[in-house]
């Protein structure tokens, strides 16, 4: 028998030893006071849900996971530049010391990072010096196993209090200051393979998570959880419930595994008060078998009420997916006009411009090669191609099961009106088997495997022109990266490769004009911040956080 | 699992104070013992000839395995053939398990656990995997019947392999070391590496964070000074290159000082054709190689 853990966990005896009297903190404030006012115009605040909703006024920090409620991971910053981007050059390196992917985008407040790291360790630095002021480190159970690393990332933030999602599958929040637990609730059993990994959304008073284990034949969810006191306040299942619509997209009792996991961050839009959230694969991944039907809401966007957690509307994105085709990208709200749109570069290798008032399919056109569909419905969404299903032996399906592209982040930029996604040109082969499921194993229904006839992989970053689908410009990376994007007021785009290189490209051009040698595969996605005025990006690779400026 | 650790922890926590502790550390110790024989069963495969377990070890296969192996385990691009009853690294339940388990330093073979092997395997997953493995084995190995002395003369003498080839330190460095592939790739495989050597390009450098390894292709650059150089490229970024010429040399290059540089998904190795090389002839050098490896 294995327990779930609850409760909060001790902090070491380390920190508690240094934890302040209030004498000391009486001197201290008075000491940042002295300081302040002398040296340095920072502010600390309290961040509100104003402040949240109104980010575009403090572009010097950076206070959700993709940089605004919007999704663009786009910053009005503009002192680096395309002229001067040239002599960017380190300014500090924090090394957490953490083997495996550091997929972290740091949260930036007035002058203090906060970031997470693989393991599900935190810490908040000195965003000028980078160095530390206070780290985390969670007692994780020995048996956790998410699928694709130990992996996190990022917080999202609400007053004091960071909240952080972890391997374990439960919502921890941190105080800012020593980053003592707040409060700690168990959301799901990692034994039956829920975990989360990506970077919370606080809306108003809420927390909002969803959850990864579609390898795990899980039944996905997302939750809202009152940040004061981690109450959970709703509940939205991604594969419906008997009496629930959608129920009828799933044969028999497939629902219970159904998967659709909603492993990355949502965007909200405040006009409409609705979030938007997306969706993984149906589980098992590589096998439509047993699971006859659209299997609803597997690799959706869904247009969800944060009060209530209630479904405006849907949009799926591959019915029945037999390809690990998870729609779990960012689902960027941007606002041409009178039009309000969602786009997404999806990871099965089709871009999507959707109406964000009712989920209506504008256009959907592919950005890489692409051999799962060759028709579409009567509303103009790609069917998968019969011969595309998966069989005993395998079939070469374009693109492979990583996808065009995966969580990494793309980037709008209103500047140049383009969007910017890391794209990866990789067939597989897809075989299928009757595994069964047990619970906490691996359920994929089989594998997929490399096409020794295939082209060799490669990746590139590419330039899509909403306005037409069309790729304006693409950088080609000699392998596939997992580096997301950012773009910048100053007429630049931010990225890194898999070869260990952190670059700053011509948003207009796609021409390289800075660069600079991390050590390891870039598995983040790029921010921006400054503070005094000075201007810094940041970017997580191996076991180190970077930030750079100018000279 | 490190028994010996944990003891020596044990009396480590009890420290000074061991008196008041010493029943307490007998019955850690008793403990130990029990534990340490569980442990020791564990080199065994607890489900040896199930073959319900060995279905189930397929699927975990798959999953985990296949995309370095291929799916029948007879080795794909990436990985070795496992259906080889010896294998490099071991053939008893323990040395494989231990093989899954921990990894292979110095090889692309990583360890069983998250962002490691696939998904992550259990220890359970991991006996079932070498129950599948046992029951897909290869009875004999196939044997190419070779004379591997004959096949040695050929590698060292007339078929040139020794020029860009190294077999235990003796050899060219243009090629990849060839000491233990016999002992790990199938004959197919061999041969096909033989008769075509650009069908799959031999894995180079492996670095720790990226996902595929760089691989043995060839590479021609001018630089500025209009000098021309051709060889093997080791490795290669957006902005820089780093090769082996044609003599031996190693060349570092900033892309961007070069005048122009050229990277083929060719391998540099002379196509061996019946011509070049008779199907006995081969059969002796796979023989050879077979027999380089094995100490």
């Amino acid at each position: 028998m294995r327990c779930e853990r609850t409760g909060p966990e001790p902090k070491s005896r380390f920190f508690a030893a240094f934890g302040m009297t209030s004498l000391g903190r009486a001197v201290s404030v008075l000491l940042a006071g002295v300081v302040s006012s002398g040296l340095a115009p920072i502010a600390p605040a309290q961040v509100t849900a104003e402040r949240l909703r109104e980010s575009a006024k403090e572009p010097q920090n950076w206070l959700m996971y993709s940089g605004d409620y919007a999704g663009r991971r786009y910053s009005t910053l503009d002192q680096i530049d395309t002229k001067n981007a040239v002599s960017l050059a380190p300014k500090w390196a924090y090394q957490t010391m953490a083997g495996g992917k550091f997929e972290t985008t740091p949260l930036v407040v007035d002058g203090v990072l906060y970031a997470t790291g693989a393991d599900d360790r935190a810490f908040a630095l000195d965003a000028r010096s980078g160095r530390p002021i206070w780290q985390y480190q969670r007692a994780l159970p020995p048996d956790v196993r998410p699928c694709c690393g130990r992996v996190n990332r990022g917080f999202a933030i609400l007053g004091d209090k960071v909240f952080l999602g972890t391997l374990d599958a439960h919502v921890v929040a941190l105080d800012t200051k020593t980053g003592n637990v707040v409060w700690d609730v168990g959301t799901s059993d990692y034994n039956k393979g829920y975990s989360i990994t990506l970077a919370p959304l606080v809306i108003r008073n809420l927390v909002l998570i969803g959850v990864s284990g579609g390898e795990y034949g899980i039944r996905g969810f997302i939750d809202a959880y009152d940040a004061a006191t981690g109450a959970r306040k709703w509940r939205f299942y991604t594969v419906p419930g008997p009496g629930e619509p959608g129920h009828e997209t799933w044969e028999d009792d497939s629902w219970k595994i159904g998967g659709a996991p909603a492993w990355i961050t949502g965007t909200y839009d405040p006009l409409t008060n609705t979030t938007f959230w997306t969706t993984g694969n149906p589980s098992p991944s590589n096998r439509g078998e047993g699971r006859a039907g659209d299997n609803l809401y597997s690799n959706s966007l869904l247009a969800l009420d944060p009060d209530a957690g209630k479904l405006k509307w849907y949009f799926q994105f591959t019915k029945h997916d037999e390809h690990d085709y998870d729609a779990t990208q960012v689902p960027v709200l941007v606002d041409d006009g009178e039009r309000h749109l969602i786009m997404q570069a999806n990871r099965n290798g089709f871009f999507y411009v959707i109406d964000r008032s009712n989920g209506k399919l504008l256009s959907a056109t592919p950005y890489g090669k692409v051999t799962w569909s060759n028709t579409k419905d009567a509303s103009g969404v790609p069917i998968e191609r019969k011969e595309a299903s998966p069989t005993l032996t395998g079939v070469p399906v374009c693109p492979g099961a990583i996808g065009a592209t995966n969580w990494m982040s793309p980037t709008y930029d209103p500047k140049t009106k383009l969007f910017y996604v890391t794209a990866r040109e990789q067939c597989d082969i897809f075989s299928t088997a009757p595994q069964p499921y047990d619970p906490g194993h691996a359920f994929y229904g089989s594998a997929y495997f490399p096409n020794d006839d295939a082209e060799p992989f490669w990746g590139a970053l590419r330039a899509i022109d909403p306005a037409t689908s069309q790729i304006k410009w693409e950088l080609k990376h000699l392998s596939p990266s997992w580096s997301g994007v950012l773009s910048t007021a100053g007429g630049l785009v931010f990225t890194g490769d898999a070869e260990g290189n952190f670059m700053a490209l011509d948003a207009a051009s796609g021409k390289i004009v800075w660069h600079f040698q991390c050590g390891a595969s870039v598995y983040s996605s790029p921010m921006t911040y400054a503070i005094d005025g000075k201007q810094y990006v940041a970017i997580a690779a191996g076991t180190t956080l970077f930030a750079f400026g100018l000279p | 699992m490190r028994p010996v650790h944990l003891f020596a922890l044990i009396l480590q926590n009890r420290g000074m104070a061991i008196r008041p502790f010493l029943c307490l550390a007998c019955l850690a110790l008793l403990g130990y013992f029990a534990w340490n024989d569980a442990v020791l069963a564990q080199d065994k495969n607890p489900y040896e000839g199930n073959p319900e377990v060995a279905k189930l070890g397929e699927y975990q296969f798959r999953l985990n395995c296949a995309f370095c192996h291929g799916l029948g385990a007879r080795g794909g691009g990436r990985g070795p053939d496992l259906t080889r009853a010896q294998k490099r690294h071991g053939n008893s339940d323990a040395e494989m398990f231990h093989n899954i388990h921990d990894g292979i330093p110095g090889t692309a073979m990583p360890a069983a656990t998250n962002g490691g092997i696939g998904v992550g395997m259990s220890d359970e997953e991991i006996w079932q995997v070498i129950s599948y493995l046992r029951r897909i084995q290869v009875k004999a190995p196939a044997q190419p019947g070779g004379n591997p002395e004959h096949g040695k003369q050929l590698f060292i003498g007339a078929s040139g392999c020794s020029t860009c080839h190294m077999i235990q330190g003796k050899g060219g460095r243009l090629g990849p070391d060839l000491t233990t592939v016999g002992a790990s790739r199938s004959v197919e495989y061999l041969v096909e590496s033989v008769r075509n050597p650009s069908r799959r390009l031999a894995q180079g450098i492996l670095e720790a964070m990226k996902e595929f390894p760089e691989e043995y292709e060839s590479v021609s650059v001018v630089t500025a000074d209009g000098t021309k150089l051709s060889g093997v490229l080791l490795n290669q970024d957006q902005f820089t290159l780093q090769m082996l010429d044609t003599r031996e040399q190693l060349r570092l290059f900033e892309k961007a000082e070069l005048r122009s540089f050229e990277t083929r998904r060719e391998s540099a190795m002379p196509v061996y054709d019946q011509k070049a090389l008779s199907d006995k002839d081969l059969q002796d050098l796979i023989a050879y190689l077979q027999s380089a490896g094995v100490q």
